[in-house]
């Protein structure tokens, strides 16, 4: 039996967490106003709504897609059209508006494939979506009329009706639309988790058979959740083909597809946030861990596959499964073990670094020469000293890890299981 | 048009039994481990490139002995300390394993060998026209390869259903529960089954490298041709595996030679139509344009109307 939460509290919990997210939406520029920020922050938007919809399938549904960027790519360049369209033929047709478009090309793409996709789950989903995905990326350098061929489709976002004298061509205005999109899209999906379809893709992605049973089509409810992800990761194509004002065949290929999957699953499936954490991070990532070094990809795999293999809810799961600790007041209880978990941490991730970035360095730059700087320590790449730290750094982080992992984990276990039991409320 | 049809089948049948190679080290993991490996492409790539290496300091031969022998060792190792790791979190965990070990493997070849391919060459002892046919010489090396790929697969037979070896991995396939109640160390047998994979793997790559150019984005353009092969020929069909190979071997060659559009086709019978009519493009293009695609509309079709494959007996 739930407890009687009273309207205000309800109402609360809804249009707290949604208001001050639209609140920080409203401020950032305003504490990030260069125009590099404003750009990385707009590229964060669309990023989380093509996140927030490729969970849709693979955390809530259960299905792993590996062509995603397909809807999204194509709501791109359908887009890209609309707006040659609107800009040639001055139709009275507001930018606001655009993105619903692409949307629209995503979901009726999504209803094309998706019907063959989803007749069955698992690894053979996942192979068709590979297929297709494969066989749209290799149809945009056949179909040059639509795809642009390699120069892709060019478009201007200016020529549409302007709002309120906004013409969206200054980046600032760009951003309040993406972050208005993103907060509506946000919103959406989040609603449609609460339907008994979001509750009835939860059931198909645990116990596909017993869904049967109670009397649901899985394909249906497969097929429905594909098209509506379809849609979103179009209006998230949309939204890019309006910033970028060009779309080429580079989107519909494996590399968004893939880069989808690392962004969703590090920021992690099993909670709503997740995706956003990992749009946002990953973003930040590719736009300025470029600038410091030039193994960022190798960086990115790498975080990926720890997460795969140390932390399969990912970074917002991590977060997240402390919420109920500090619900309880039982925070405290595991500080103590991870405050003894940092050290070995730093130790091992001072160390890695170093061992990327000196092996990087001497197999990339050697043109360079042999001095280099990693964390504001200048050395000699090939000074035998170095490595000998490196590698001490690497072993000492390894072992000391392994000895602090179990009374971390024990910690979190006593604490999760004190914040279960009734009474626990301080 | 008869030397077309010739060269097309020599070559059809190379790169079929190439992609076999590769597809049956593929099959088996999966067969045994019921994850389909990401990085199988992967260890192709090493393969080629660790044979490159040691070509540059003792030559081609020793390559194609220790160049597999070293990649099967470090997909052992992989499935030690990384695969099974992630079993403890399901199916997807492992499949999301081998996607970013691929990932990594791609990064770390761009690094320490260029972006650029490399000059990996076929040996001086094969490097002459094995016949000429139709006034065209027909490299020796090919021939080679073609050798090279039947007598894996006449081994991996023979291994598979004469030896008391392969008689424990067939059995560890369908039963791993049950071999293990009777004492054997399923777990290795699972070790040594990928190791030997990646070696295989690995030996289709020293073979190719100097064939098919030796670069980072090898084993992405071979990758997912790889799962169009085992998941038409049916996952965890060795059988199915060759029929599949040769089938989109076969396929790819002819199509790759065949300059044939809709649109000449129709200009025959007297109905033009040019790019500028609706679906201009897609009536224009040839066969040849359309090769890549071939695969892959294969694919979908067969996940469409028999997700078995042709001679599977599983789905997933």
């Amino acid at each position: 039996m739930t407890a009687r939460i009273n309207g205000s509290a309800r109402a609360r919990a809804l249009w707290l967490p949604w208001g001050g997210a639209a609140l920080v939406l409203a401020v950032l520029p305003l504490v990030f106003s260069s125009g590099a920020s404003l750009t990385m922050m707009s590229l964060m938007g669309f990023a989380a709504i093509f996140a927030l919809s490729y969970n849709m399938l693979l955390g809530q549904t259960g299905m792993l897609s590996f062509g995603h960027a397909v809807y999204y790519g194509l709501g791109g360049f359908v887009t890209a059209h609309a707006l040659d369209v609107i800009g040639a033929d001055r139709l009275p047709v507001p930018l606001p508006v655009v993105p619903l478009v692409g949307g629209l090309a995503g979901l009726t793409f999504a209803l094309i494939f998706g019907w063959v996709s989803t007749k069955r789950a698992g690894t053979v989903f996942a192979m068709i979506s590979l297929g297709i995905g494969e066989l749209v990326a290799a149809c945009s350098l056949i179909l040059s009329g639509f795809f642009g061929g390699e120069g892709g489709i060019s478009t201007s976002r200016t020529k549409t009706l302007p709002v309120f004298g906004l013409t969206f061509g200054p980046q600032i205005q760009v951003y309040y639309l993406i972050a208005a999109w993103a907060l509506l899209c946000a919103g959406a999906m989040y609603a449609i988790t609460r339907t008994p379809l979001g509750r009835m893709c939860n059931a198909v992605r645990d116990n596909p058979e017993r869904a049967e049973f109670v009397g649901y089509s899985t394909q249906m409810v497969r097929f429905l959740v594909f098209c509506l992800a379809g849609f979103f990761a179009g209006v998230a194509g949309a939204l890019a083909a309006i910033h970028f004002e060009i779309v080429t065949s580079s989107m519909v290929g494996a590399a968004p597809s893939g880069f989808v999957l690392l962004m969703t699953y590090i920021g992690g499936v099993a909670f709503f946030i997740g995706p956003i954490i990992g749009a946002i991070l990953m973003t930040a990532l590719q736009i300025s861990l470029s600038d410091y070094t030039g193994a960022w990809q190798l960086y990115v795999g790498l975080m990926f596959v720890g997460v795969v293999m140390y932390a399969p809810w990912g970074l917002g799961g991590l977060i997240l499964m402390h919420q109920p600790l500090l619900a309880a007041g039982q925070l405290r209880r595991v500080l103590p073990a991870y405050a003894l978990a940092v050290g070995p941490a730093v130790l091992l991730g001072v160390g890695a670094i170093g061992l990327v970035e000196t092996t990087h360095h001497l197999l990339v730059q050697s043109a360079q020469g042999p001095a280099m700087r990693v964390l504001g320590i200048g050395y000699d790449a090939t000074s035998p000293l170095a490595w000998v730290v490196i590698a001490a750094l690497l072993a000492a982080g390894v072992w000391l890890l392994l000895r602090v992992a179990p009374r971390v984990s024990s910690a979190y276990l006593e604490a999760a299981q004190a914040a279960h039991t009734p009474g626990s409320r301080q | 048009m008869l030397e077309l049809i010739v060269f097309s089948t020599l070559n059809g049948v190379l790169y079929g039994m190439l992609l076999f190679l590769l597809a049956s080290g593929l099959t088996l993991i999966f067969s045994m481990m019921g994850v389909l490996n990401f990085a199988h492409a992967s260890f192709y790539m090493l393969g080629a490139y660790f044979g490159y290496q040691i070509s540059r300091y003792v030559g081609y031969w020793p390559g194609l002995v220790l160049a597999p022998l070293l990649v099967g060792a470090i997909g052992a190792l992989v499935e030690r300390f990384g695969l099974r790791t992630a079993h403890k979190h399901g199916h997807v965990a492992e499949l999301l394993f081998t996607f970013g070990l691929a990932f990594i493997v791609e990064e770390l070849v761009q690094m320490v060998w260029g972006k650029v391919p490399v000059d990996y060459r076929v040996p001086d002892a094969l490097n002459f026209a094995a016949f000429t046919l139709f006034d065209t010489n027909y490299p020796a090396f090919r021939m080679f390869m073609l050798l090279m790929s039947v007598a894996v697969f006449i081994g991996l037979l023979l291994l598979l259903t004469r030896t008391r070896v392969g008689l424990i991995i067939r059995a560890a396939l369908s039963h791993p529960a049950m071999v293990g109640a009777l004492g054997h160390n399923v777990p290795l047998v699972f070790m040594l089954v990928f190791g030997v994979g990646c070696g295989l793997a690995a030996l289709a790559g020293v073979i190719a490298g100097p064939a098919l150019v030796t670069q980072p984005a090898m084993a992405a353009l071979l990758g997912p041709i790889l799962f169009v092969v085992v998941v038409v020929g049916g996952l965890g069909s060795l059988s199915g595996a060759f029929v599949a190979s040769l089938l989109i071997g076969l396929v790819q060659t002819f199509a790759v030679a065949m300059n044939v559009s809709v649109a000449g086709l129709l200009a025959r019978v007297g109905i033009t139509l040019t790019r500028d009519s609706f679906g201009g493009d897609l009536w224009m293009a040839t066969v040849a344009q359309v090769a890549p695609i071939l695969p892959y509309l294969l694919l979908v079709l067969i996940l469409i109307f028999r997700p078995k494959g042709l001679f599977g007996d599983r789905e997933t």
